[in-house]
């Protein structure tokens, strides 16, 4: 075999589900397909003066999908519209859209840089987040 | 005789290329299908001694291009044992599919009735959505059974006088499970429905005699028929074709054109609206002729041979499954599975690292996902250049995907 995209670190990121599930009942929540994979996410936030107090997912989706999920509820708590956007940054630095140094959680996306076909895989769950706090 | 996959595969020089120090393991012809040296070879000659327009030019570039297209159009017809005048040449089978639904699904009226199955292409499904919204039509479903193959036995409930079509696919892109044409044919009468196939998924394993199943309608595309992309066909009944208005307007569709009023050419030309795609449509003429050379008993053995060797070797795997029949009856060499506790397309991509190409998802068939509550399969969809080496290396990468994944 040739390639090295499931890394330990993402398989890791993925199996800890960290945020995996509902939230009771969330101040917001939306969902996002991708329509060329079928991949879908929807998140749950609560909010506390525009912040994030609480965050769930469920993903219906590749490990990708699921690991970068994971990765953004372990760093989404405590964060407004404008701090999610700095996490997500990080993730397009990962993946070799942004320029710079990708930090962690999302360093370990590296290895998804090369294959762009499913680089909408780590990003839809931000996607979702986004949408939901609009 | 045996059949000599080495001499097919020896025709398609894409398969013995080398990536990244790997061999190219190519099972996902159901989204396209490769091209072998006799369609290459016929683009190339129109492309470099005969390229010109069609059917306008006088000079000798043109009718050398007009006769190549024409010839291209008795090569398709002699595939589906049809008249030449009743193939339509389309930009592949979504645009056929979407050529009846628009032109003959206008002659339709409000109340009247479409059935569809649940496993088809969205490509026979949502343009019939667009005819509901244009005409008021409605849409009748038939369900799929367990096994993955069109319930006929739940087609007679939905038959009502006001059932104009029943289009199907002829063979299912996702369980490869062939639909009982006569079945279907013989139901629809007993309302005066029509019958159309979506054969995407049937024509790229052999010829077909259209005539004599008795149906209306029939599209594919070139590009999983080993021809080049942006090409189909749409075959229809010449008394169809002759009672549809134009699809779409321009040059070559036209009789007469004034600002008064227009009249149409006859088909299939009404429906061949400008410049069509001639270097195409010769390709896949030349990939009909080349079909024919295929002896299809011997070719579709060694395609099904392929086929209980992969299902046998996915039975050896723990938490792998088949989505569809295990039979090898009554169906084409299209077969999706499962892997417990990993994704089809984490599937795929470590299939990838072992130079397999396979198709993981929905495979545009979002109801039937949604039938059996399923992200997506794996599938894997074979031609006669496929080898049991093809199939080793999908086992051995799936045996990694269970190993690694979950």
């Amino acid at each position: 075999m040739t390639d090295q995209l499931y890394q330990d670190r993402i398989v890791a990121l993925a199996k800890a589900k960290t945020g995996a599930g509902k939230l009771l009942a969330p101040t917001k929540s939306a969902r996002r397909d991708n329509p060329l994979c079928g991949d879908r996410v929807v998140i749950d936030v609560k909010l506390d003066n525009g912040k994030i107090a609480e965050i769930a997912h469920q993903v219906r989706g590749c490990l990708l999908c699921q690991a970068s999920a994971s990765a953004l509820a372990s760093v989404a708590v405590g964060r407004n519209a404008a701090g999610i956007e700095t996490v997500r940054m990080d993730a397009e630095r990962a993946i070799g859209r942004e320029e710079g140094e990708a930090g962690e959680p999302f360093a370990a996306f590296a290895p998804v840089k090369s294959h762009k076909s499913r680089h909408e895989c780590v990003l839809l769950p931000f996607e979702a987040l986004k949408e939901a706090l609009s | 005789m045996s059949f000599d996959v080495a001499a097919v595969r020896r025709q398609f020089p894409i398969l013995s290329q080398i990536i990244d120090g790997q061999p190219v393991h190519y099972l996902d012809n159901g989204a396209s299908a490769q091209t072998p040296e006799a369609v290459l070879d016929a683009v190339r000659t129109y492309e470099t001694t005969s390229r010109a327009n069609v059917l306008r030019g006088v000079h000798r570039l043109a009718e050398r291009a007009t006769e190549a297209y024409e010839n291209a159009r008795v090569e398709v017809a002699d595939f589906l044992s049809v008249d030449p005048m009743e193939v339509v040449f389309t930009g592949g089978c979504t645009a056929a599919i979407n050529l009846v639904a628009y032109s003959w699904g206008s002659l339709l009226k409000p109340g009247d009735r479409i059935i569809l199955s649940e496993l088809e292409h969205h490509s026979n499904i949502v343009p019939w959505q667009l005819l509901r919204h244009r005409s008021g039509i409605e849409i009748d479903v038939v369900p799929v059974t367990v096994a993955g193959r069109i319930d006929l036995d739940a087609l007679p409930r939905l038959l009502t006088p006001r059932t104009k079509l029943i289009s199907l696919a002829h063979v299912s892109n996702v369980t490869g499970t062939l639909v009982d044409v006569h079945a279907v044919v013989t139901l629809a009468k007993t309302v005066g429905a029509k019958v159309m196939l979506d054969g995407a998924q049937r024509i790229p394993h052999g010829p077909v005699d259209l005539a004599a199943m008795g149906i209306d309608f029939y599209a594919f595309a070139g590009h999983k028929a080993y021809g080049p992309n942006g090409i189909g066909v749409l075959w229809a009944k010449a008394e169809h074709l002759e009672a549809m208005p134009p699809f779409h307007g321009g040059g070559s569709m036209i009789g007469r054109v004034t600002f008064a009023e227009t009249t149409w050419a006859p088909p299939p030309r009404r429906f061949e609206a400008g410049t069509p795609p001639i270097g195409p449509a010769i390709g896949l003429g030349a990939a009909c002729k080349w079909m024919r050379t295929l002896d299809w008993k011997e070719a579709h053995a060694h395609e099904m041979a392929l086929v209980e060797r992969l299902m046998g070797g996915l039975q050896k795997i723990d938490g792998a499954s088949l989505f569809g029949p295990a039979s090898t009856q009554n169906r084409y060499p299209v077969v999706s599975f499962l892997l417990e506790g990993v994704h089809p397309h984490d599937v795929a991509q470590t299939l990838d690292s072992f130079g397999v190409a396979v198709r993981a998802g929905h495979h545009c068939c979002q109801p039937l996902m949604d039938r059996f509550d399923l992200d997506g399969t794996t599938r894997v969809s074979i031609a006669p250049y496929n080898n049991n080496t093809d199939i080793d290396a999908l086992l051995t990468g799936v045996q990694h995907a269970a190993r690694t994944l979950r």
